[in-house]
């Protein structure tokens, strides 16, 4: 029936390679995506023009500004967020062996919004009033994002410390990530509630992510991250799959289980809270994007990896671009409509059938 | 002389598990590792591909000590069943091949994938190649479970308990499996039993163990039914059916 030699291994090749497909074609739809984006807005671009000028033929001054200036940093800011948060939360829900594994179940980000609402309060890095657009800008944004890059580290290092004083394993992790988080949003509604008004608007305001908040050189530093933390991801991505086997299995087939779990646990953070401090909290990505890709290409690290971040960045980029577009004049932060597509989405792939 | 178990200890926090372990066992043997509900079978399996690390003794693999070995190179010389493999949404495919990992460098090649088909052939598990594992039954998960083992590559097969939540065609189905290879491929096998009449039926030599330590040990001649008595607290009587012994609870 399957007599000949190498049947089952030619057909094993082919189901890998519909997984190449999927992620080539998902390849070139982020890139089309990536034009028509930087086409729409307040001005509308041709999308053609928009090719030519990134190519290096100058169509006009005036598209060489938005575009270099104001489109393709936020363009780019969303898909490299999206990839990041994506890659963080496929890598977490291996290792910590929990399909509610994301960067925020692990109240990283909480920490991260209660640490820029620490620097507004308490060392008065907040508020001043501007024009257009945004209502609020935080007056010394770098301090107010270091702060929340050290609160969001603290947690890691605070769920790295207690999985080391327990056992290394994937429920202390989670219940220490989820106390922590409450812990954090309790500190936040604290301050908030002695805030003055204007404090109170930038801390909120900081709270919704937004795409368009990074610079150039804020975008390069997340993107080296981002980009390392993708190849680290890549060089273990069997060992993933072998944890997900069951952590015996994973020991039995050589597999330094804890330590994978604690680097892994350490980079995927490391991914969130520099994402988080820079453009503020993105709900539900690193949550929802990791499962669609297990919905499309299986739970395969060496297809898995690249097809959630290739989903995480098309997800982002496609939610900023329709939170640019939909209340023209006024851009909205992307954050509010990633969490109203989050929930109706997470509550589809609950009730599509397969279990999560 | 493919295994030497010498003196292994082995304590959870303070409290001492085993003591004193020793045996040996030959290439293309079946050892059962027998004895009651937490007396340390599982631990002692564990024990000899130091996914658990004893506190004293030795086990030494083709001469070779385990606890002086890289985990990988445990890995390519052992394969390690565990009674239960989490199912996952990749083909039975995917996961067979994961048993080369001690044996890749960056990926998989081409002799990777061949030994996999090879592998499957061997399990004759060809109709399950390519569907997802989140799919299949237990029985058919612990094939799959199995072949990973084999496609290690390994000297000696761990099997912690292959036929427990298994029906009674899948329990014959797996151990025929197990003794095929062990008799085909030069490999041996330790497996940790509950069933006594599977063991004997199955295995060349038994480790009968109680309070942590080994009881009785031997081939099914020394098997007593007074052993069994002093080991798991029932009287019974061992009967032979058409060269099989069958232990009978009086």
């Amino acid at each position: 029936m399957h007599g000949t030699d190498g049947e089952i291994a030619r057909r094993y090749k082919e189901h890998t390679g519909r997984k190449y497909t999927y992620i080539l074609s998902g390849i070139v739809l982020l890139l089309v995506m990536t034009i028509i984006s930087i086409s729409v807005g307040p001005v509308d671009i041709p999308p053609l023009e928009v090719i030519q000028t990134l190519t290096g033929h100058s169509v006009s001054v005036r598209w060489d500004n938005i575009i270099w200036n104001i489109r393709l940093p936020q363009v780019l800011t969303a898909i490299v967020a999206g990839a990041g948060l994506s890659i963080a939360g496929v890598v977490m829900q291996s290792i910590l062996r929990n399909p509610l594994g994301s960067p925020f179940t692990l109240g990283i980000s909480n920490a991260a919004a209660f640490g820029a609402a620490f620097s507004v309060m308490v060392l008065g890095t907040g508020a001043t009033h501007s024009q257009v657009g945004d209502a609020v800008t935080i007056s010394n944004p770098y301090t107010t994002t270091a702060v929340a890059f050290v609160f969001a580290l603290l947690v890691t290092v605070i769920i790295l410390a207690f999985s080391r004083i327990r056992r290394n394993t994937p429920e202390v992790m989670i219940l220490v990530g989820v106390a922590m988080g409450s812990l954090f949003t309790a500190g936040t509604m604290f301050l908030q509630y002695f805030a003055d008004d204007v404090q109170l608007a930038s801390m909120v305001f900081w709270t919704f992510g937004d795409a368009s908040r990074a610079s150039w050189e804020e975008l390069a530093l997340i993107t080296a991250i981002v980009v390392a933390s993708i190849i680290y991801f890549t060089l273990n991505r069997w060992k993933y799959n072998a944890i997900d086997a069951g952590d015996e299995t994973a020991k039995g087939l050589g597999v330094n289980v804890e330590q994978v779990r604690l680097r892994g646990m350490m980079c995927a953070s490391l991914v969130t809270a520099i994402i988080v401090s820079f453009l503020g909290v993105i709900g539900f990505v690193g949550l929802i994007c990791p499962h669609m890709a297990r919905r499309m290409i299986g739970d395969d690290h060496r297809f898995l990896i690249t097809g959630s971040l290739i989903i995480g960045a098309l997800l982002l980029l496609c939610a900023d671009t329709a939170a640019r577009v939909m209340m023209e004049p006024y851009q909205l932060p992307v954050a509010v409509l990633t969490s109203f597509l989050g929930a109706p989405t997470f509550i589809y792939l609950i009730l599509g059938g397969r279990r999560i | 002389m493919i295994l030497e178990v010498e003196g292994v200890e082995f304590q959870y926090k303070s409290k001492e598990v085993l003591k004193d372990i020793k045996f040996e066992l030959k290439r293309n043997e079946i050892l059962s590792i027998l004895g009651p509900n937490g007396v340390g079978k599982t631990t002692l399996l564990k024990c000899m591909n130091a996914i658990l690390k004893p506190k004293k003794g030795a086990v030494l693999i083709e001469n070779e000590d385990v606890l002086k070995l890289e985990q990988i190179e445990i890995a390519r010389r052992m394969g390690y069943v565990p009674q239960r493999c989490e199912p996952a949404r990749l083909t039975a495919f995917d996961a067979i091949l994961l048993g080369r990992m001690p044996h890749m460098k960056w990926n998989i090649s081409t002799k990777d994938v061949m030994l996999v088909e090879s592998t499957i052939k061997k399990l004759h598990l060809e109709d399950m190649a390519l569907r997802y594992i989140d799919e299949l039954s237990g029985g058919e998960l612990q094939k799959v479970g199995i072949a990973r083992a084999i496609a290690q590559n390994p000297k000696l097969l761990l099997l912690d308990e292959p036929t427990s939540s298994l029906d009674l065609k899948n329990q014959l189905e797996i151990l025929d499996t197990i003794r095929d290879v062990v008799s085909k491929e030069n490999v041996s096998a330790i497996m940790t039993m509950h069933d006594l009449n599977l063991a004997f039926r199955y295995s060349d030599k038994f480790l009968f163990l109680k309070n942590g330590t080994i009881f009785a040990a031997g081939s099914i001649s020394d098997i007593t039914p007074q052993i069994i008595h002093e080991v798991y607290g029932v009287p019974v009587t061992i009967q032979n059916y058409m060269d099989v012994s069958v232990v009978i609870p009086v």
